[in-house]
């Protein structure tokens, strides 16, 4: 069991000063599937990938990617472990100074050394995958949203790592792009055998790539489980979020003073 | 931009820029003319060195040969100790004559060397024996105001004189 | 009313704590620019790209303004000098004032604000996109690979480009001075020779403008990488950039002219 999970994550809290972002949260995540994080704006998703990534230490608790606590490595352990992940942020983050080839043959630059021919051929099967072959001399300001998120879904699998985190990859597209890219994740994570973490509020397209789906709210786990069982959930929280419904456990009005009391309406009727 | 066209200009502009210090270093500055290389210094005590600074010319002749590398006072003498870094191709007699002069009415100070008739020449670390001072502008006032005064005087007795005689 | 006094003692407290820690942490991230240069020193190509950036793209305005400085000191030193009959030393004035003092600020202060808030708004606008941060997830350092090329190519491009701007500037003279006004070409010369020595006053200009190079940069880079990463936060580093480093130029001009020139004439 414990070589089938590739992130182990134990009693996580983290906290930005006073204010606790996350608390106690528990998640496997095994090899081979993708996981969606799912939850409103600020309830913590890019938080919990950046703690995955090592970005951030938690106030206790650990995550574990592989078998090592990440956040007790040192800075060059945390490098080496970083090659063998990757993160697709949210607007793709291309390097605007690179062309899309050499933004593909970024890492394999950076980190091998393979010679110039060999990467070629390597950035050309990455660009291949995501059906942009033909856009390797460009620019990243030439391309469209959806095509610069192919891109960076080309980058971030250039050195086949074994988990890739993508932060809002469905955020601003059109849907066609959205089921483009939707599909990719689904192909790539089974061509590739890697791992994907995917957070976003996409409920609807997620669901139709994703093997299980964990809920945060408020920083702990809401509920979780797999794509059916998520639909036909009766919990309050997640069928509200999944239907997108405006009033349920999540309120529409931030938690406020009774209406009639601060309209000062109270004394004139007295 | 293609990276080939890229190193082309950066090559470009390093070249401009070592063309420019080159530029700079002979044309506009003396590094044509005087090299601080191949140097000896020389030593003299000048009883009032007037306005001169350090890195002023020393000439002779006209030809700058050289330049005052230090001014300092001595305790010993009570008077200026100049030493000058003169070029080594030029060689002084012993008996060479310095004197402080000064480029026009108002230029700069400088030191003049007059050679002599020794067949010594002067080595490294010498001392100029024969000195003289510069010209400062009250005293040759405040002379010429004396001779003047002299000079009218002797007029004087001179006219009573030859009144005296009519 | 002490409650305001109080209150007004705590905010210069307050503001002093701030900049003593941000100065320490600009001189942290200097330290760490330095140390970790080892990268793009060996790959120089990474250094050779930035100085087409920022060395090649500020030779136009360095250029043009160079000549009209010293065509504006030929006209303004004939002005002045041939009162004293000593229009022929105009030559030394324009190459003094050039070598010792012009070059170096000028050039620094018109490369602070070409090549510096250049380098600023490109490291604070990959900041503000994420790039910054996804190539630190890649494994690669991006003081290394950003900010380490960048700073070294200014300090690389930046003599070059002050003695660009003084030769020009002497050009500029001799073309008032000598082509449109008559003044002796070979006294133009020969007095300018005569006055400007070598040791004294190129290479102390030279080591000036090294100086404001490292100055300029360290700060352009900084801003950048510190900058809050949004539009507004970029802008304001921008302009951050240019007065610190003008400020700075400035500043260190004094300190270094009265170190370097003490009892000369």
């Amino acid at each position: 069991m414990a070589s089938d999970t590739l992130v182990e994550i134990k009693d996580l809290n983290f906290s930005y000063g006073e204010r606790s972002v996350l608390k106690g949260i528990n998640m496997t995540m095994p090899r081979g599937k993708v996981i969606a994080i799912m939850g409103g704006s600020g309830s913590g998703k890019t938080t919990l990938l950046r703690l995955i990534g090592g970005a951030m230490r938690p106030s206790s608790g650990y995550v574990k990617v592989a078998g090592q606590v990440v956040h007790e490595l040192s800075r060059n352990e945390l490098f080496r472990m970083r090659r063998k992940m990757s993160m697709l942020f949210q607007f793709g983050a291309l390097f605007t100074d690179l062309s899309v080839f050499d933004n593909v043959a970024f890492q394999m630059r950076e980190h091998t050394d393979l010679p110039e021919p060999m990467i070629r051929d390597l950035v050309l099967m990455k660009l291949q995958a995501v059906g942009l072959r033909g856009a390797q001399g460009l620019m990243p300001a030439q391309l469209s949203g959806g095509m610069a998120r192919r891109v960076a879904l080309a980058r971030s699998i250039a050195l086949d790592p074994l988990l890739i985190m993508y932060d809002e990859p469905f955020t601003g597209l059109d849907p066609i792009s959205l089921t483009v890219i939707g599909n990719l994740i689904r192909r790539l994570t089974d061509a590739l055998g890697m791992t994907s973490v995917v957070v976003t509020h996409d409920v609807q397209e997620s669901l139709k790539i994703v093997d299980y789906v964990y809920f945060i709210a408020d920083g702990v786990i809401a509920a979780h489980g797999t794509p059916p069982e998520v639909r036909d959930s009766v919990a309050p929280f997640v069928h509200q979020f999944v239907h997108g419904e405006e009033d349920g456990p999540v309120s529409f009005h931030y938690p406020a003073p009774a209406y009639a009391s601060d309209l000062q309406l109270e004394g004139s009727f007295a | 931009m293609q990276r080939a066209t890229m190193d082309l200009w950066v090559g470009v502009f390093v070249m401009a820029g070592i063309g420019a210090l080159l530029v700079l270093a002979l044309k506009v500055g003396n590094m044509g003319t005087y090299s601080a290389a191949d140097s000896y210094t020389l030593i003299g005590n000048f009883e009032n060195i007037g306005g001169l600074k350090v890195r002023a010319p020393v000439k002779s002749a006209g030809v700058v040969v050289g330049r005052v590398a230090d001014i300092q006072f001595s305790t010993e003498t009570f008077d200026a100790l100049v030493t000058m870094s003169i070029d080594s191709r030029y060689k002084f007699p012993k008996d060479t004559f310095a004197s402080i002069l000064t480029s026009g009415l108002i230029g700069e100070q400088y030191i003049g060397l007059a050679a002599g008739g020794d067949d010594a020449v002067l080595k490294g670390g010498d001392k100029i024996m024969k000195t003289n001072s510069a010209m400062v502008l009250e005293e040759l006032i405040g002379r010429f105001l004396f001779d003047k005064a002299s000079e009218n005087k002797s007029s004087d007795t001179d006219l009573s004189g030859t009144s005296g005689k009519k | 009313m002490p409650s305001r006094i109080v209150a007004g003692i705590r905010g210069i407290g307050h503001r002093v704590v701030d900049s003593v820690w941000r100065l320490g942490y600009a001189s942290r991230f200097f330290m760490l620019t330095l140390l970790k240069s080892g990268t793009s020193l060996r790959r120089f190509g990474l250094i050779i790209r930035e100085v087409y950036f920022t060395g090649v793209l500020s030779l136009i305005i360095i250029i043009v303004s160079g000549l009209f400085v010293g065509m504006v000191l030929g006209l303004q030193g004939y002005e002045t000098l041939q009162k004293y009959g000593a229009e022929s030393a105009v030559g030394t004035m324009v190459a003094l004032s050039l070598v010792r003092e012009l070059g170096p600020v000028v050039a620094a202060l018109l490369f602070a604000s070409r090549a510096g808030s250049a380098i600023t708004a490109e490291i604070g606008l990959m900041k503000a996109t994420e790039q910054l941060a996804a190539m630190e997830m890649m494994a690669v350092d991006p003081i290394a690979r950003v900010v380490a090329p960048r700073f070294w190519a200014g300090v690389i491009s930046m003599p070059f480009l002050a003695a660009m701007f003084s030769a020009v500037g002497v050009f500029g003279g001799y073309m008032v001075a000598v082509v449109l006004i008559g003044v002796d070409e070979g006294s133009f010369w020969s007095q300018m020779q005569g006055a400007v020595d070598f040791r004294y006053d190129i290479v102390n200009g030279i080591i000036k403008t090294c100086v404001f190079g490292v100055a300029v940069t360290a700060i352009a880079v900084f801003e950048g990488y510190d900058a809050s990463p949004t539009a507004e936060g970029v802008s304001g580093a921008t302009t951050r950039t240019v007065v610190t480093s003008s400020l700075a130029i400035l500043g260190l001009d004094f300190i270094l002219t009265s170190f370097m020139f003490r009892g000369m004439s």
